[in-house]
């Protein structure tokens, strides 16, 4: 009965499935079949076997993983990160959307706008470059303002409790335009007639914030959050890898799940234990966001996720 | 309340007088936009001020600001062997301009075929499509996956593929479609014209600014791209811009600690503006073409964070 119908579908809609097509089938090869390979996590990988032939060895890798201390390590860091980065960069997106849309200079606006969503549109090649810049010993700007100012030089790359509040400023830095453009579409949504209304009531700039602006973006920050705790164990690979690159005294402070992936993946030609930090942080993280989203689900069903 | 009516007439909202603490907090408003702005602005002060400062100083001093010594020598250095970034900027328009072409292309298909109510499977295909977004094969499995069983090592669609497609996409164009009235869908397939010739000729033309909008989201992702260069390509002729940003910094910094290590003067390579150099002439046309095409990216930041 269920297959007939699909058949029925298909011969009366062909077009359509043509032209889901390339992308359903994109989708399956890059996306869906690289899926499987979480097999791995519970093998012993060996190329010439490939993925699927390579012998189970139980939980073996996930007891090396957590038995050297590197996978708390790596848990902890991600988790601390992402708690930080989201707090700071939607805090600071709250702050300027309330902001420019207080502005009423139409110039000053405009500009600023622009000039803050600007570091989105820069890669993280060249943010590190930023970063390298800025911090390194020899010619950094910060030690080359020290250093005109008489004072003594500091080396940032071997001070790693520097690097979570450098790292969250770039964070910061590079998503704050853009989280503050979602904002801002939240808090024009209703703008207009009522903030001038309760402007005409006697209400003040505080009141109109208080009860007007950030109810409006109340939603907005819900959804914000919801989005970033479902990923909360995933480190955002290429802004750790390019501000941290490979300076191994700042591992233990800056090292999140990803990176440490990434770095056995080249290095090292026994994948068994990377395959149990990829497995672990997939598993864990489609299982927080199912969780919190039902959660918020039986609180207000509006501000689910799906 | 007629009184109240009478003065918003006289006067504009705006003009209503503002109180000591209202000006306090315009003033403490424009003072910390201008602020981050300001501070948003400091990086790319500090690599323009980089590029054109004499090698010799930057190993005295330091970055500054300001350039301290001007000197185009770092450009004259980039520009006298240009070869290498000229063949980087083709490898990184030639992935740029294809992937973007083929991903609008997908979207518009799926957002096309995703919002047809009528379409028995929409709600299952956004389901297939969305669940990428839940739960992923991570680093390890893609990559080997990619490498072992697709052969994307040293392939230039190792670059074009894993980008194309994005269901953050496919939401707003959905979006941008829904926009088109289905009547109009409706009457054109009773005058006989089939689904292709519907999207193509009636839905695509009035989808420009949607088409614009994703199209710059894609070319935006394909030129910043390092990340899959640095996993699948080992052929330098193959790299794309940033990738190739990147490994020259990596050169330059192995260089300079090698150097500093054997005690060689490392003023004697003109690595430090180089640098930075390098960076202006991957960044600027990003800089460049951003002010006049910020307007799309808004739209679809706007429209994406309304939820799908």
């Amino acid at each position: 009965m269920k297959k007939e119908g699909f058949f029925d579908e298909f011969k009366k809609n062909k077009a359509l499935f043509a032209m889901a097509a390339p992308a359903f089938i994109l989708v399956l090869v890059m996306s869906y079949f690289p899926m499987s390979g979480l097999i791995l996590a519970f093998k012993e990988y060996r190329y010439n076997l490939g993925v699927f032939g390579s012998p189970f060895n139980g939980l073996q890798n996930f007891g090396y993983l957590f038995s050297s201390g590197t996978g708390w390590l790596i848990t902890r860091n991600t988790i601390l990160y992402n708690l930080l980065n989201l707090i700071t960069s939607q805090l600071l997106a709250v702050i300027i959307a309330i902001f420019i849309t207080e502005i009423h200079a139409k110039y000053f606006k405009k500009v600023t706008q622009t000039v803050i969503l600007l570091p989105y549109f820069i890669s993280w090649v060249v943010v590190g470059v930023f970063v390298f810049s800025i911090f390194n010993y020899e010619t950094g700007l910060i030690n080359s303002v020290i250093q005109t100012f008489g004072g003594e030089k500091v080396n940032f790359y071997m001070m790693p409790m520097a690097w979570p509040i450098i790292i969250c400023a770039f964070n910061a830095w590079k998503w704050t335009g853009y989280n503050s453009v979602i904002y801002i579409a939240a808090v024009t949504g209703v703008d207009g007639e009522i903030n001038e209304a309760a402007a005409i009531d006697g209400a003040t700039i505080f009141q109109r914030i208080r009860y007007i602006t950030l109810p409006s973006i109340r939603p907005t920050l819900v959804t914000m959050i919801l989005l970033q705790v479902g990923r909360i164990l995933r480190g955002d690979f290429e802004m750790f890898y390019q501000i941290v690159g490979n300076n191994g005294q700042l591992f233990n402070a800056t090292d999140v799940i990803d990176t440490y992936v990434f770095r056995s993946l080249i290095t090292n030609p026994d994948i068994g234990m990377t395959a149990a930090a990829t497995f672990y942080q997939s598993v864990l993280c489609f299982a927080i966001i199912m969780i919190v989203n039902t959660i918020v689900k039986k609180i207000d069903e509006d501000y689910a996720l799906f | 309340m007629a009184k109240n009516d009478k003065d918003m007439m006289e006067s504009a909202p705006r003009k209503i007088k503002l109180s000591a603490s209202s000006k306090a907090f315009y003033v403490i408003c424009y003072g910390i936009v201008l602020l981050v702005a300001v501070v948003c602005l400091i990086p790319f002060l500090l690599l323009l001020s980089g590029s054109v400062t004499a090698e010799q100083w930057i190993s005295f001093h330091g970055f500054s600001l300001i350039p301290g010594e001007f000197s185009l020598e770092a450009y004259g250095i980039i520009f006298k062997t240009p070869e290498r970034i000229i063949r980087a900027y083709g490898v990184s328009i030639f992935i740029t301009a294809a992937g973007t072409l083929l991903g609008l292309l997908l979207t518009t298909m799926t957002a096309y075929v995703i919002s047809r109510k009528d379409f028995k499977y929409r709600n299952w295909l956004s389901f297939f499509f969305y669940f990428t977004t839940l739960f992923n094969g991570g680093m390890v499995s893609t990559y080997i996956f990619y490498i072992q069983y697709l052969h994307l090592k040293d392939n230039m669609l190792a670059l074009i593929l894993p980008g194309m497609f994005n269901v953050f996409y496919l939401l707003i164009m959905r979006t941008f479609v829904n926009n088109v009235p289905f009547s109009l869908i409706e009457s054109a397939k009773l005058d006989g014209a089939g689904e292709w010739r519907i999207l193509f000729t009636i839905v695509i033309p009035l989808l420009k600014s949607g088409l614009a909008t994703i199209g710059l989201f894609l070319a935006l992702g394909y030129w910043n791209d390092w990340y899959n260069a640095m996993l699948y390509m080992s052929t330098e002729t193959k790299y794309p811009l940033q990738y190739m940003l990147y490994s020259i910094q990596q050169q330059t910094q192995a260089l300079s600690r090698i150097a500093a290590q054997a005690g060689i003067q490392v003023q004697n390579l003109p690595s430090n503006s180089l640098k930075l150099a390098m960076a202006v002439v991957a960044t600027g046309p990003i800089v460049i073409v951003y002010p006049f095409v910020q307007k799309y990216f808004i739209a679809g930041i706007t429209i994406g964070s309304v939820k799908g």
